[in-house]
């Protein structure tokens, strides 16, 4: 079962079919975070309906690109053989 | 009847067994013994136990209360799972030395003075070290004696403290530390702080991890900085550098996660991601948030050795470490993916998963004390944590372009292990109140809460859209991080070119001036006392003597003449005057 599932997720040939599903996801998520009844909200952005949806991404976003931008222009990227002389 | 039993009694003397024991009998042994002290913990109760006397003070061994209880639970069950993982290990010594380790941090937990703790302390590191040393390669000994020499520079600030501490309280008893600013308060504080990995004391455990022996590094990833939380919530809750220091220490992992190419180091800057949260929860310091500090050194624990386990898993069976060097293993490891990834859902907090029910307890006490940049801050390295260990990781070795390696699943034991690991990160997840039962703090806390569910499923789903956008960006690059262990490996390469150049030429420089002023004139003032005193009066006195011997022993050479008559002569003679003496005196 395990076999067959990992198989077929891993497979190239269904991408298509795991991008769409992928897709209703992130929609589903989305929409349903508007009918969900605030209660514990402390801060205005908690109020606001999709925010870990775009606090999320924009997250993402900001870690890799800074991270990659400290790691090539900041010189902490170095090569393997660093440490080795 | 005994009414309270240490459950490191059966680890560091069990230990010492291991390596008389071979074959089936060691492995129902060391799995024997993981099980009594879990038996032990689960019938344990509160109170003070085992305590001496030693040099006027008291020594606390069993210092029993929820919060040591509560890191007995997991620091036994995650022995069992650690040690079933590494049961077809031949080597007695690797387990005798994870024996000892968590001996060690068992000890640490119950003990309810500092020299107790400070004495087991050090059984930790050392101990732990062992297991770098046993993969018995170059870099891993390097590794092992960085590792080593750092913690011994936090035993000596930690013993420093803990004397200054004794000196100006008169107490040794463990307990929370007046914020008073004194040398005591600094040093205790960065002797825990070494073993809490907190940025820029943090660089051993991203340079040893990874070059542990791969049964080895699972205990590692989940003893020493899970005991550091534990100290630091009884010693330090609600120090405010605290605060700030974890939520560095939560994003700082993050990016060095992005820019790592092996597996296992990134696994590792993310234990100094996760141990953020729990940092920043004791510095926080209110109930919920010391809760969640402990709830999620908790649940860390458990996920943390699944991932070091998974990561671990393929290492033995490719012999790869790098994400350059892997891929497209899902074909022949889709069980030790499956689990892996109920690991990396748990770290990423996913409902339903143990690290969902914990993460959010320490984001909420942050909110709830009104710090919105440390709750918004926190918020923003979980989708990072998603992104390295849910994500990146699993891509780059199981899927992403195929590798060509078709490495099998691991021997079953491991198998095993990682499934018991699997099963505690969903049931903490399902029935988080069963963990939250054990919480040192009376506190109502409602995870599933639907606004709660769905924008952490928001921030997960939506990193995940980041992602595979950004995919291209991601790859990963075949290079190491630089970090703050530069100061002690490249900076001891400056320290020695100081000691070779200039320092040596200074020395060369006095050297000079010694051979010209001081060397000449000695030998000048020593070679005028030689002529004087040496020649004169010494060789004058021996000589002297010398001459006279010989004199005498030519004047009384006549009387030697070897003829009896001459002998019976002279003894004659003798005798007439003796008698002529005695006749004329008396």
């Amino acid at each position: 079962m395990i076999k067959r599932v990992v198989n077929y997720i891993g497979n190239p040939d269904n991408a298509s079919t795991l991008k769409k599903i992928g897709y209703v996801s992130l929609v589903a998520v989305f929409i349903s975070d508007f009918f969900v009844h605030r209660g514990h909200a402390i801060y205005i952005w908690d109020k606001i309906p999709g925010w870990g949806a775009f606090y999320g991404f924009i997250s993402c976003v900001i870690i890799i690109l800074v991270s990659k931008f400290i790691g090539h222009q900041g010189g902490i990227m170095k090569s393997e053989d660093y440490y080795d002389d | 009847m005994i009414d309270w039993f240490h459950p490191s009694i059966f680890f560091i003397f069990g230990a010492v067994l291991i390596p008389f024991l071979r074959g089936k009998v060691q492995q129902v042994y060391i799995t024997t013994i993981p099980v009594l002290a879990i038996l032990t913990v689960a019938s344990m109760s509160q109170g003070t136990y085992w305590t001496c006397s030693f040099l006027g003070n008291s020594l606390v061994f069993g210092a029993a209360d929820k919060l040591s209880i509560v890191f007995g639970w997991v620091f036994t069950i995650m022995s069992l799972i650690g040690i079933v993982y590494a049961l077809h290990v031949k080597d007695s010594g690797q387990h005798t030395a994870a024996f000892l380790y968590i001996g060690g941090s068992l000890g640490v937990t119950f003990a309810g003075d500092y020299f107790t703790l400070f004495v087991f302390w050090e059984l930790m590191a050392f101990a732990s070290a062992y297991l770098v040393f046993a993969k018995r390669e170059k870099k891993a000994m390097e590794a092992g004696y960085r590792y080593i020499l750092v913690h011994i520079f936090g035993g000596v600030c930690l013993l420093g403290g803990i004397i200054l501490h004794y000196v100006s309280t008169g107490s040794i008893a463990f307990g929370p530390i007046a914020h008073d600013g004194s040398l005591s308060f600094y040093l205790i504080l960065i002797g825990f702080i070494v073993n809490a990995a907190v940025p820029p004391l943090h660089a051993w455990l991203t340079d040893a991890y990874p070059e542990g022996t791969v049964t080895g590094s699972v205990f590692m990833a989940s003893f020493t900085t899970k005991t550091a939380v534990y100290v630091l919530v009884r010693a330090f809750p609600g120090t405010e550098l605290l605060v700030w220091m974890g939520t560095i220490m939560a994003l700082y992992g993050v990016v060095y996660a992005v820019l790592e190419n092996d597996c296992r180091r990134l696994l590792a800057y993310h234990i100094i991601s996760q141990v953020g949260y729990m940092v920043a929860g004791v510095g926080i310091g209110t109930d919920m948030s010391l809760n969640g500090s402990v709830s999620h050194a908790f649940a860390h624990i458990l996920y943390k050795g699944l991932l070091f386990m998974g990561a671990g898993a393929v290492i033995q069976m490719t012999g790869k470490r790098k994400l350059t060097e892997l891929g497209g293993l899902y074909k022949t490891m889709p069980i030790t993916l499956v689990l892996y990834m109920i690991g990396g859902f748990a770290i990423s907090a996913f409902p339903l998963f143990s690290g969902f029910v914990t993460k959010s307890m320490v984001v909420s006490g942050a909110a709830h004390d009104h710090r919105p940049a440390i709750a918004l801050l926190l918020t923003m390295a979980s989708a990072g944590t998603f992104l390295h260990t849910g994500l990146k990781l699993p891509y780059y070795m199981f899927f992403g372009k195929d590798s060509g390696l078709r490495a099998q699943e691991p021997p079953i034991n491991m198998l095993i292990a990682m499934g018991m690991a699997a099963f505690m990160c969903i049931a903490i997840g399902v029935f988080p109140g069963e963990l939250y039962k054990l919480l040192p703090y009376a506190v109502h806390f409602d995870p599933y809460t639907g606004d709660h569910v769905t924008s952490a499923l928001g921030i997960l789903l939506f990193t995940g859209l980041g992602f595979f956008m950004l995919l291209k960006k991601l790859d990963p690059e075949p290079t190491i991080s630089a970090d703050t262990d530069w100061v002690y490996r490249k900076g001891s390469r400056l320290f020695m070119w100081f000691v070779n150049k200039p320092l040596a030429a200074y020395e060369n420089y006095l050297g000079n001036i010694y051979n010209t002023w001081f060397i000449k004139y000695t030998l000048k003032v020593s070679s005028f006392l030689a002529r004087i005193f040496d020649v004169r009066l010494i060789d004058g006195c021996v000589n002297g003597v010398a001459n006279f011997v010989m004199n005498l022993s030519e004047t009384i050479r006549v009387s030697q003449s070897g003829l009896v008559r001459n002998y019976a002569f002279t003894m004659l003679l003798g005798s007439v005057v003796i008698l002529a003496y005695y006749l004329f005196t008396y």
